[in-house]
């Protein structure tokens, strides 16, 4: 992060997650897990902490877009689930503007939980997984490029 | 000029080394992927491949790595504990924290060339118990626990050679370290034998309308409304039902925060400034750093005009826990 583009904290109007909800959601899951793909291809995920995602089901919930997504990973690939035929073992709850603010490591996932903007529910510890793993992460030179991913 | 105290860092993945380095940080300090080190969480911490990497990265720009070796050698894996100081010699780390003293006297034997400090978690609060580690095994610098009143801590400065470690930020606990098993109690697990308070795989989050519940391993520690802050759920952090009442009975979830008596701490001659957080992220590390750089920064100058920028306060009580800071034992009137 250079702190030359901050995300700032935002909520879009209640009627985007009504009309959001009615909206299909099978693209944001492709979309999600084409870009976990990608990152996966790039060798950017460890290995050691990847094989304890094999066959966990997860959902991403976007709530003032009313959009969500659910994938798991198996056999080396994110997949997306388009019809959950049970709970989830981890899901994340929160506003766009939290998730771009993660995304573009402006803002500590900690630091969103404990002001309640980020929600978690399920297996803590697969939680725990995950956030630690995309810390991990050294999002390639390219990136300074995508405002985005910029850190 | 003023000399200031180095800062020292936390680092759980080799992004948020970089951070800490590129925002200012003098010193970072880490840990290997296991049982060895207090910070213990799955996918947190450095394989011997990576710390290598962020050791080079720090050593480039002429800062320090300080690995902590700060758990507790459990019965029957010694051995486990003392490849670990081995191997931080072989890596060349400029330090390693240590809290048993077994494994102190095994470094101080083995590698007596290595500096090494004592961790909080070793628990010395009195200059006779640093004294005593200065004199049986070398150490160079002890990290205080955070239950000492400032003029206590400049008591035991006078009456040691030993490097003096205080901490500036973070998230607070009993501030027992060292000694504390409320986790154990819960869980059977603590961070002086598994390496993690409250391990992840014992709690759980349940959110129902309105409300969300934290229980660890069963045991219903707190009930957050939609609006309220939360903070980890660790047993002493937990509201509980104390004759009739329901509050927090040990203690608030809360963020150690210096920055306004940074002045008196550098009058009394703390050799550095340690921040918590190895398990935070990356953006948590820039911007504790960040700020505690700057307000040390502005020291230099001397004291006098030092005042505390709002928007220090600011960035340091948005990552704080339960979005609320104090400072501690610090400026305790009661000893």
């Amino acid at each position: 992060m250079n702190g030359s583009f901050t995300i700032p904290k935002f909520r879009l109007p209640t009627f985007v997650a009504s009309l959001g909800r009615k909206l299909p959601q099978w693209p944001h899951a492709l979309a999600l897990v084409g870009g976990l793909n990608a990152a996966l291809k790039m060798n950017l995920l460890p290995e050691s902490e990847l094989a304890l995602l094999e066959d966990k089901l997860f959902r991403v919930r976007v709530l003032d877009t009313g959009g969500e997504a659910c994938y798991t990973y198996r056999n080396g690939l994110f997949r997306p689930v388009f019809s959950l035929q049970r709970e989830p073992d981890l899901a994340f709850a929160a506003n766009l503007s939290a998730y771009l603010q993660l995304l573009a490591r402006q803002e500590d996932p900690d630091t969103l939980f404990f002001s309640r903007e980020l929600e978690i529910t399920g297996d803590t510890e697969l939680g725990l997984v995950v956030k630690n793993m995309l810390d991990a992460v050294e999002w390639p030179k390219f990136s300074a490029r995508l405002p985005l991913l910029r850190h | 000029m003023t000399s200031l105290p180095d800062l020292v860092c936390p680092a759980g993945s080799l992004p948020a080394l970089k951070a800490a380095i590129d925002n200012g940080a003098d010193a970072v300090y880490l840990g290997y992927k296991n049982d060895t080190n207090a910070r213990n969480f799955a996918g947190l911490n450095f394989e011997p491949k990576t710390m290598a990497e962020g050791i080079r990265y720090a050593h480039d720009k002429g800062r320090e790595v300080l690995l902590a070796i700060n758990t507790f050698a459990q019965a029957g894996r010694v051995a486990d504990w003392q490849k670990a100081v081995d191997a931080a010699v072989d890596q060349g780390v400029d330090a390693i924290i240590l809290a048993d003293v077994g494994l102190l006297d095994y470094a101080r034997n083995r590698h007596p060339q290595q500096r090494l400090h004592l961790s909080v978690q070793g628990s010395a609060t009195s200059y006779e118990a640093i004294n005593f580690c200065q004199r049986e095994f070398g150490v160079r610098r002890a990290v205080l626990p955070r239950v000492l009143t400032l003029a206590q801590v400049e008591h035991v400065i006078k009456n040691t050679s030993v490097e003096i470690e205080v901490f500036g930020f973070g998230s607070l606990c009993v501030m027992n370290e060292g000694r504390c098993w409320l986790s154990s109690y819960a869980c059977g697990e603590s961070p002086n034998t598994v390496g993690a308070c409250s391990p992840a795989k014992y709690v759980k989050w349940d959110k129902k309308p309105g409300v969300m519940e934290t229980r660890l391993n069963g045991i219903l520690i707190d009930r957050f409304g939609d609006d309220e802050p939360a903070g980890y759920p660790t047993l002493c952090k937990g509201r509980f039902e104390v004759e009739g009442e329901t509050y927090y009975a040990l203690e608030e979830p809360t963020s150690l925060n210096v920055l306004s008596i940074l002045p008196e701490i550098l009058k009394i001659g703390v050799r550095a400034i340690k921040v918590e957080g190895r398990q935070r992220s990356p953006a948590y590390v820039t911007q504790v750093t960040r700020t505690l750089r700057a307000a040390l920064d502005s020291l230099r100058a001397g004291s006098e005009r030092f005042h505390v920028k709002p928007a220090w306060q600011a960035e340091l009580a948005k990552v704080s826990e339960g979005s609320q800071a104090t400072l501690g034992a610090y400026n305790r009137p009661w000893r």
